[in-house]
């Protein structure tokens, strides 16, 4: 027998997909920036935006990613067990063995026993604690290289980075090479959600819909947990 | 405010009583007064200040070195395209000691050199070309049997500030690209101390240099400088801003290849490589050679020569740089196609082995819900509870 039990509460809900679209907008236009498509014509070239339009798109959307970015980690203060910061931490050992477990379930796959979770299972929590930090570098190295070309003061509070990375080339460089981080990602964690979707069972696709995972009985946590920040212990195991 | 009325004659060393001296009449040297002003960014009331200050402002006194380069800075501020530049200038900022435009030369040069650094203490301005090597305790650039290092670093203590020529002084250029063999150094990681003022290019622009050098005369004080340690007025503005193809990357129209029919219909050059995107310099303003061109109005696209590290920000012709261990065409696209591939094979290689290994675990739960759904109960004691599908 499984039993519903919420996880995602909506504004979890709703970062994710947020953030999923905004990450798809900025490859896109990030891509088409580094890689404009051949074209030729023999009108006037002030006739024709397009480039400059994709460019406006990505940065009006880095924006968008950035405050919704903000958005999480305050969530992250104040929402549900589930997605509280500590979980994104290495705190406790139990942490892990977690880790542990998983490598052995899931990825070797030497147990041929799923283990039943309700939040994300350790490695996945670090693994997007990697993910927020690499967030922190695009808004970095992107806002950085967005200043010079702004006369808002937002932007210019990354400047900064710009001799940290000795010129706008190298920052141009990496924060091109971490666009490659983001597709990569995209592919190992839609994988990772079809493939613990179909083994376990939990409904973990549908749950960044509606919220709920189903879970065995006997697996699933207390009506009423204790303390936010031990959830992630409670009955923590996979699920990415 | 008579600042353009001609000042009384008087013997001295001022600019104005050199340019006199020389047959530059008074609206000469207010044009170059005013020229020097709008390079400067300043306001029209500004040019007076210049005017005053080359009217009274004593002789600057200037050790100009020249370490690892090629002279090219110094070839290019000789030909500046204003003559008041190349002679007057040269000669007010009274050039001390400079290898390659002195007349003296072994221990006569030398005794020069440190006459002004000890009578002008405090007061002279270190002009450096060129960088410094540290390899191997420096024995890679000696001059009168000492190594640059040594030299930079006596000269730069009794300096008041310090001018960092060409990519060479300030980020290192050729000689400190990968593998570095004498570890070519830039001169403000060598001194420490003194304000280093990076006019950057390979090399800069005349009337950039010029500028810098004005700005002293005329305020006394270092013009404002960029987080890299660059002039803003002359590397505030990337090429790509001040562009004149800037409107073709904008409608997304670029050349394809050097002899295409964009190249002819003169369109961007961004996917030829160029570096305007990333490059802070006065080259789409200023231009070379007096305003005649400069590289992307030639049909070239920009080399980023005013940015460290652009020589193994290289190839020039490819928009990334290649990556280091992996061979000259290796970018990041490279890089992110094999490992990309790979994830997708791992993907899917799991995904097999999944079905293998899991058949158990998958099948237990379809048979878990097969068994749930065998007797319906007919009223459902926990409606919140849902069965599995
Ligand atoms: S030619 Fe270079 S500097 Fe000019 S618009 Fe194109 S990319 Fe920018």
């Amino acid at each position: 027998m499984f039993k519903r039990v919420y996880v995602w509460q909506l504004p979890v809900r709703f970062y994710h997909w947020l953030n999923a679209l905004c990450i798809l907008v900025l490859a896109v236009t990030g891509i088409l920036i580094a890689h404009p498509p051949a074209l030729s014509s023999a009108s006037e070239a002030s006739f024709s935006y397009w480039f400059g339009v994709n460019r406006f798109i990505h940065f009006a959307t880095a924006y968008v990613f950035l405050f919704n970015f903000a958005f999480r980690i305050y969530w992250g203060f104040v929402g549900n067990q589930y997605s509280d910061w500590h979980n994104f931490l290495p705190f406790r050992r139990a942490q892990f063995r977690e880790v542990g477990k998983v490598l052995r379930v899931d990825i070797l796959q030497a147990v041929d026993k799923p283990v039943h979770a309700v939040g994300h299972n350790a490695l996945a929590y670090f693994t997007y604690f990697a993910m927020f930090l690499v967030f922190v570098f695009q808004v970095v190295s992107g806002f950085a290289m967005y200043a010079s070309m702004s006369d808002f003061w937002f932007p210019q509070l990354f400047a900064w980075a710009v001799p940290l990375f000795g010129g706008d080339f190298a920052i141009r460089q990496w924060h091109y090479l971490a666009t490659w981080f983001f597709i990569l990602f995209t592919v190992v964690h839609v994988y990772l959600v079809f493939y613990h979707d179909y083994v376990e069972g939990h409904g973990v696709m549908s749950s960044m819909v509606g919220g709920w995972k189903f879970l065995p009985k006997d697996e699933a946590p207390p009506a009423k947990p204790a303390t936010p920040a031990s959830g992630a212990t409670a009955g923590a195991t996979k699920s990415p | 405010m008579n600042a353009f009325a001609t000042p009384p004659r008087a013997k001295g060393q001022t600019l104005w009583e050199e340019m006199q001296a020389r047959g530059v009449d008074r609206r000469d040297f207010v044009k170059f007064c005013a020229w020097m002003g709008a390079f400067l960014g300043l306001e029209a009331s500004g040019v007076a200040q210049v005017v005053k200050a080359l009217e009274t402002k004593k002789r600057l006194p200037v050790v100009w070195l020249h370490f690892q380069e090629c002279t090219c800075c110094s070839e290019s501020f000789i030909r500046s395209s204003h003559p008041i530049v190349a002679d007057i200038l040269l000669d007010q900022v009274s050039l001390d000691y400079t290898e390659t435009l002195q007349a003296a030369a072994g221990h006569q040069a030398e005794e020069c050199l440190h006459k002004t650094m000890k009578e002008h203490r405090g007061e002279y301005l270190l002009m450096v070309e060129g960088s410094v090597p540290t390899a191997d305790d420096g024995i890679h650039c000696v001059i009168a049997g000492r190594t640059a290092l040594d030299i930079a670093r006596e000269a730069a203590d009794g300096a008041k500030a310090i001018i960092a020529w060409g990519n060479c002084a300030c980020a290192g250029c050729v000689q400190a690209a990968s593998p570095n063999p004498t570890s070519a150094t830039p001169i403000d990681k060598v001194v420490t101390g003194k304000p280093v003022i990076k006019v950057q290019g390979c090399p800069p622009i005349a009337e950039v240099m010029a500028g810098v050098i004005v700005h002293l005369l005329t305020f006394d004080r270092i013009p404002q400088l960029d987080a890299l340690g660059r002039p803003k007025a002359f590397y505030s503005r990337r090429v790509h801003d001040t562009c004149y193809r800037r409107p073709y990357y904008d409608a997304g129209l670029f050349v394809e290849s050097f002899d295409d029919e964009n190249a002819r219909r003169g369109y961007c050059l961004y996917k030829m490589g160029c570096r305007g995107p990333t490059t802070y310099n006065a080259c789409g303003t200023m231009r070379w050679n007096a305003g005649v061109s400069y590289p992307i109005q030639s049909g070239h696209g920009c080399i980023g020569c005013s940015e460290a590290k652009f020589w193994d920000n290289g190839p020039f012709y490819q928009r990334l740089a290649s990556f280091p261990g992996f061979g000259i065409e290796t970018t990041a696209d490279t890089v992110g196609m094999a490992v990309g591939a790979a994830t997708v094979a791992g993907a899917a290689a799991h995904a097999i082995l999944t079905n293998i290994r899991k058949h158990h675990a998958i099948g237990e739960q379809a048979g878990e819900s097969a068994a749930d759904e065998a007797p319906p109960p007919a009223v459902d004691p926990h409606p919140e509870q849902r069965k599995e599908d």
